[in-house]
């Protein structure tokens, strides 16, 4: 066991699956929220020459899929270090 | 010097670069690239994931699968790259932590059955099939194209290219080759992009381009591009281009297969397996899908370009139609390739495109890409440049699919399930002909495609959905799973999907519109429900089963932190 105690273990996982769950909320809402679901409301948006709800299903969503993976690394990183299971 | 010769020379250096690197890293053996591997850092596993990823569905046909379908083609742009943010939190760490090559590996011992271990192997060889089938058409469009022949021919020419180049040592996709493709496959893309934003819109960078006012000398100049294509669209009879005319469900399905079926494709899990760590792959998927959008943010720009393009020069500025005999030479040149064809309707000798009866054009969708240049009328070495992307796309991925199938069949198949005895050199022979049936297959698939090269490479896509997806998610997530419940629900799930496609696609290809089909959903969307079918029969099988044993839970347990990963190991 890697991990001080029992209860460290239950806990890195929880904290790992409240990370991964939040990470994944956002990615649902805008891709398959803004993107899809909402795209003819946000379609009557537009701002630079974009419709709202086009941009996020061919732009947006994809930028935002780069900062939530971002986001995960680093917070895998220091969970990782918090209950001391990192690689050397 | 004319374009064909322009582009050999160009194909030929790429050429010369891959071979290059591939003597001067010289990996010999299967376990070799992988050991070999392990020592690579993030940025350059992440450049070569991108490569291996990113084949002829990407390059070639989805920035013209964009274009002719406006927001319904966002499908692939979302679900291309949304899959990689399940990869990065749900697969790849633990994976990687478990420690063995592939998922057949996976799926073998984390539900302890040979069995389970069979099935996976047999997915993971439909999966490829399906998928190097699509990848052929893309191959043999590129060298229609600049051999000036047939696309027949172009398939064929094409498939010998890539039987050679996967049958040859050393050119395995070796990290750093792919490393070269993917420099070699960006420039190919943006170039184009840059010089089409800057004609049309003034700006430099094509992803802002595309949302800005058209330039003063072009047809519309002062308008919004997007919103002249609008209005081009629907006064030709086509739908708006921002809107689309696929039913929500569908496009919301087919989203969801296809980005769960990324995060299930066999070739591009392993290149997590192969970091040195844990934290290498949660980072390797970082940075594979930054290069990887690189140039999903420039297709949706590339397509809305190359759309206003056509409708300029096949229906000129004020839609009356272009004289055939003034025809853009780009027309010409593909004319020799049968995928663009015109007929005279109404006899006035005047082009004439659009989305009603008025239309005389047919043009296929897989040509958008490498025509591009030639419609914006750029240089000809632009045009080089982007044949020289197109092969460097279809042949890495082509390459890397071609050893799965062959090392499936002979190795995880035959050698250590069906026949055990066999030697050696029966094993390299078994490899060599899943090969050699693989190509055969797939050139008549390249020949007689059932749908667009992205199109059938969604349907590989949505087979590893509804098969691995749901039993590598259960085998991390839910530490009772059983092997039972696992194999149950891979069999229901890809058998499932795969009739359903097959059904619509050479059955009753007649039937395949939105009526017949099952909740509106189309056979590329299929794979998201064979998923939901997989996870509930799964579930549902392992209540009456029971749990897995108590050493495989523990199992499960140590794959869910990083400390003390090894080295991956075969097996």
């Amino acid at each position: 066991m890697a991990f001080e105690s029992e209860s460290h273990a239950k806990a890195y996982w929880k904290e790992n699956l409240s990370l991964m769950l939040k990470l994944l909320i956002v990615w649902f809402v805008v891709s398959y929220g803004f993107g899809i679901i909402l795209v003819d409301v946000l379609n009557e948006i537009t701002f630079f020459g974009f419709k709202l709800g086009f941009w996020f299903a061919q732009q947006g969503s994809i930028l935002t899929f780069i900062v939530l993976i971002f986001i995960y690394v680093r917070g895998m990183a220091a969970l990782d270090n918090k209950y001391n299971v990192h690689e050397d | 010097m004319d374009i064909q010769t322009l582009t050999f020379i160009i194909v030929g250096l790429t050429f010369a670069l891959y071979i290059g690197i591939a003597i001067w890293s010289r990996a010999g053996s299967t376990n070799d690239f992988y050991v070999a591997s392990g020592g690579v850092n993030p940025i350059a596993n992440g450049m070569a994931t991108a490569a291996d990823w990113m084949s002829a569905a990407s390059f070639i046909s989805m920035a013209g699968i964009v274009a002719f379908a406006g927001y319904d083609g966002s499908v692939y742009l979302m679900g291309w790259t949304g899959g990689y943010v399940l990869l990065a939190m749900c697969l790849a760490p633990y994976l990687r932590k478990f420690g063995k090559f592939t998922v057949p590996d996976f799926i073998g011992d984390r539900y302890y059955s040979q069995t389970a271990r069979t099935i996976a192997v047999i997915c993971a060889i439909l999966i490829c099939f399906t998928y190097i089938a699509g990848q052929m058409r893309g191959v043999g469009v590129v060298f229609s194209r600049f051999l000036e022949v047939d696309i027949a021919t172009g398939v064929i020419i094409g498939a010998i290219i890539v039987f050679f180049y996967t049958v040859l040592g050393g050119m395995k996709g070796i990290t750093y080759t792919q490393v070269a493709q993917y420099i070699v496959l960006m420039f190919a893309y943006i170039v184009p992009a840059v010089f089409l934003s800057l004609m049309m819109t003034g700006h430099v960078l094509p992803q802002t381009g595309f949302g800005a006012t058209i330039a003063d000398g072009v047809p519309g100049s002062g308008q919004f591009l997007l919103e002249r294509l609008d209005g081009l669209s629907t006064e030709l009879g086509f739908a708006e281009y921002t809107e689309g005319v696929r039913s929500k469900v569908d496009v919301f399905f087919i989203t969801a297969a296809l980005m769960v079926g990324t995060a299930g494709l066999p070739h591009v899990i392993v290149r997590f397996f192969t970091v040195p760590k844990v934290r290498d792959a949660r980072r390797s998927a970082f940075w594979a899908l930054t290069f990887i959008s690189v140039v999903y943010l420039t297709a949706p720009t590339i397509a809305s370009f190359a759309k206003v393009n056509i409708f300029n020069t096949i229906n000129g500025p004020d839609l009356q139609g272009v004289e055939y005999d003034n025809a853009p030479s780009w027309i010409k040149n593909w004319e020799k390739t049968g995928l663009i064809t015109w007929e005279d309707n109404n006899n006035d000798g005047k082009m004439f495109y659009s989305g009603d009866e008025r239309n005389e054009m047919t043009i296929d969708r897989d040509i958008m890409v490498l025509a591009n240049p030639e419609i914006g009328e750029l240089p000809a070495w632009v045009v080089a440049l982007v044949a020289a992307g197109g092969v460097a796309a279809a042949l890495s991925t082509s390459a890397g699919l071609l050893l799965v199938i062959s090392t499936s069949v002979s190795h995880d198949l035959l050698k250590r399930n069906l026949a055990p005895n066999i030697t050696d050199k029966q094993e390299l022979f078994y490899a060599r002909v899943a090969a050699a049936t693989a190509i055969v297959i797939s050139v008549y698939f390249g020949i007689y495609p059932p749908g667009f090269v992205a199109q059938v490479v969604a349907f590989a896509f949505g087979l590893a959905a509804a098969s691995f997806f749901p039993a590598i998610i259960m085998g991390v997530f839910h530490k009772r799973m059983n092997s039972t419940g696992a194999i149950a629900g891979m069999v229901v799930g890809i058998l499932f999907t795969f009739s359903y496609i097959v059904y619509f696609k050479f059955v009753a290809p007649e039937l395949n519109t939105q009526e017949n089909w099952l909740f509106g959903i189309s056979p590329e969307g299929i794979g998201t429900l064979g998923m939901i079918i997989n996870f509930v029969v799964a579930v549902v099988v392992h209540k009456f089963t029971g749990d897995a044993p108590e050493e495989i839970q523990e199992l499960v347990e140590s794959i869910r932190y990083p400390k003390g990963s090894g080295e991956a190991k075969s097996h």
